[in-house]
């Protein structure tokens, strides 16, 4: 498809009098996530005046203006100048976020449940979790929450039907055709199959997050020696 | 240096300001004042700039003893407020010397009141906000509501050469039946008759409210035969009305920052201060306006605004 087709295909909806979400495609597609970025980047680069934020989505970007300075219309006017030369955005490579997991035992009580519920063994489901990358195609719901796609079908499991009131943070889950990552303590209802000893959220720090949109991330198991260890360096 | 010790925390009492912006792509909600106007009121009556922190008090008002000189405005909800059991008034800046005690009462009408203090609440910058984010436990006093024994600090400043009052024609109403506005969207295609279902029936504000979303009860919105029960999970502004499976429509406010539920509607930014006074069994009434009149009307807001400032100003008290 090309650039102006795209631009034309966009659906415009209006998110009350100071945002504007611009729709690139209906379905959680790499390929329309890559779009998304590379307009979020763009327009970061060189922000309109008024428009004060850009939130990438899965399909979709939320722009919020300042009613003052600007207008939907403009707001229009400057994405159809950056679609006609998308293409040449540079949005870099994905960067791969290892993140350590301790899975099973205390920190994954419900492994037995993914692992039954597909008919695996606990073994199975670590090796499934572990041998691939996910793109993050969006971060939201809590600070530093990651949207994962690409789980391998083999470990949907459905959510609990008691949600946990409380979830540790770090914890690490899945929720029907997502897993994820609880990166602050929070209620829960995920499936839970390990913990990160990883501070995903740092609001103390020059950097708070680990990763952002666009980035992958890789799950590596490790023993619960190691988990200790890092969860121990982390606070230092 | 420090400024009160609380004797009483009151029913749910934090530090605010305007909010946390830009960092919505990495999960953190805006955060802030949910009443702008009434606590735009309130740093003006102690000669703050609108950047400053003031106490959020919800419902039920705390109590303090002064650790200093101050002044001191409260604005928003009307709760009552004593001076060493001398009762005062709102919306006016009110001058208490160390070792004074003042209580705040409990709501009469409306459901936040906004506790200004001159030279603004001294809490440390996180992520470029004073503003308290409980969920994740981040901002304002520790990142927390209030506490008995708390002890606030705030910023060294001068103290009001005179007394300030906000003009009573300038002084919101906070009906428990309200009027609220809206622009269909953002996805008022997913509903028979779009938007218009909403104004079919009047809404009760459930127990279910807090700063990051009310729960309504009313006529049941179903969505459109054939369309999804739910959307590919997206941001949302404060204001956005998402309906879930049930029907029941939901209002998600400023410690929000993502939805699986399609939105029929969006509260416009001005009557957002009006969502912000709604307690439970206050009924809400929608109707539709568009986007033209919304930006004209947000426009209208600032400038009563600039007209109070100025107004306050020229009177150079």
């Amino acid at each position: 498809m090309d650039q102006t087709e795209l631009f034309n295909k966009a659906a415009y909806r209006i998110a009350g009098d100071h945002g504007l979400l611009v729709e690139f495609g209906d379905g959680i597609d790499p390929a329309i996530n890559a779009k998304v970025r590379a307009m979020a980047k763009s327009l970061e680069q060189d922000m309109p005046e008024g428009l004060t934020e850009t939130i990438p989505t899965y399909r979709s970007l939320l722009l919020i203006y300042d009613p003052e300075l600007t207008s939907p219309e403009k707001l229009k006017f400057s994405l159809k100048k950056i679609a006609n030369h998308l293409d040449d955005i540079q949005i870099a490579p994905p960067r791969v976020v290892e993140i350590p997991v301790c899975y099973g035992g205390e920190f994954g009580p419900d492994i037995e449940t993914v692992a039954k519920t597909n008919s695996l063994e606990i073994e199975e489901v670590i090796q499934l979790h572990t041998d691939r990358e996910y793109l993050i195609y969006m971060v939201g719901f809590t600070p530093g929450f990651a949207f994962l796609g690409g789980l391998d079908e083999r470990l949907y499991t459905p959510r609990l039907e008691n949600p946990r009131v409380l979830v540790s943070e770090g914890s690490v889950g899945i929720a029907n055709n997502q897993t994820g990552m609880y990166s602050i303590e929070s209620p829960g209802g995920w499936q839970l199959i390990g913990r990160t000893p990883l501070k995903l959220f740092a609001p103390e720090r020059k950097f708070p997050f680990l990763y952002k949109a666009g980035d992958k991330i890789k799950f590596t198991p490790v023993s619960k020696k190691e988990f200790h260890d890092i969860a121990k360096k982390e606070k230092d | 240096m420090a400024a009160l010790k609380i004797l009483f925390p009151g029913g749910y009492t934090t530090v605010q300001d305007k909010g946390r912006f830009g960092l919505q792509n990495m999960g953190i909600p805006v955060s802030g004042v949910l009443d702008k106007f009434a606590f735009a009121m309130a740093n003006l009556l102690v000669g703050n700039p609108d950047t400053a922190a003031v106490l959020e008090i919800t419902v039920i008002g705390p109590h303090f003893e002064a650790l200093k000189d101050m002044d001191i405005a409260l604005t928003g909800a009307n709760m009552g407020i004593t001076v060493n059991g001398t009762p005062t008034e709102q919306w006016k800046t009110v001058r208490v010397k160390k070792g004074d005690k003042v209580t705040i009462g409990q709501i009469q009408q409306g459901c936040r009141a906004y506790l200004a203090f001159n030279g603004g609440i001294d809490v440390p910058l996180v992520m470029d906000s004073l503003s308290t984010y409980v969920g994740a436990k981040i901002g304002g006093f520790e990142g927390r509501p209030l506490q008995k024994e708390d002890i606030l600090k705030t910023h060294d400043a001068p103290l009001c050469s005179k007394e300030r009052h906000i003009p009573l024609d300038a002084i919101p109403e906070y009906p428990p039946k309200k009027t609220i506005r809206i622009i269909p969207g953002p996805q008022d295609d997913y509903f028979d008759n779009g938007a218009e279902a909403l104004f079919s029936s009047e809404y009760m504000v459930t127990a279910k409210a807090n700063r990051m979303g009310y729960r309504l009860q009313g006529e049941a919105i179903p969505i459109k035969t054939g369309m999804p029960q739910s959307i590919i999970s997206e941001p949302s502004m404060p204001g956005s009305i998402q309906i879930p499976p049930n029907g029941q429509p939901i209002i998600l406010l400023v410690e929000q920052t993502v939805g699986g539920y399609a939105k029929i509607a969006t509260i416009i930014s001005s009557d957002l201060s009006q969502i912000a006074q709604a307690t439970p069994g206050d009924t809400i009434i929608f109707e539709k306006t568009d986007l033209s009149m919304a930006h004209a009307i947000y426009k209208q807001e600032k400038e009563k605004i600039q007209l109070i400032k100025d107004c306050i100003k020229q009177k150079k008290v």
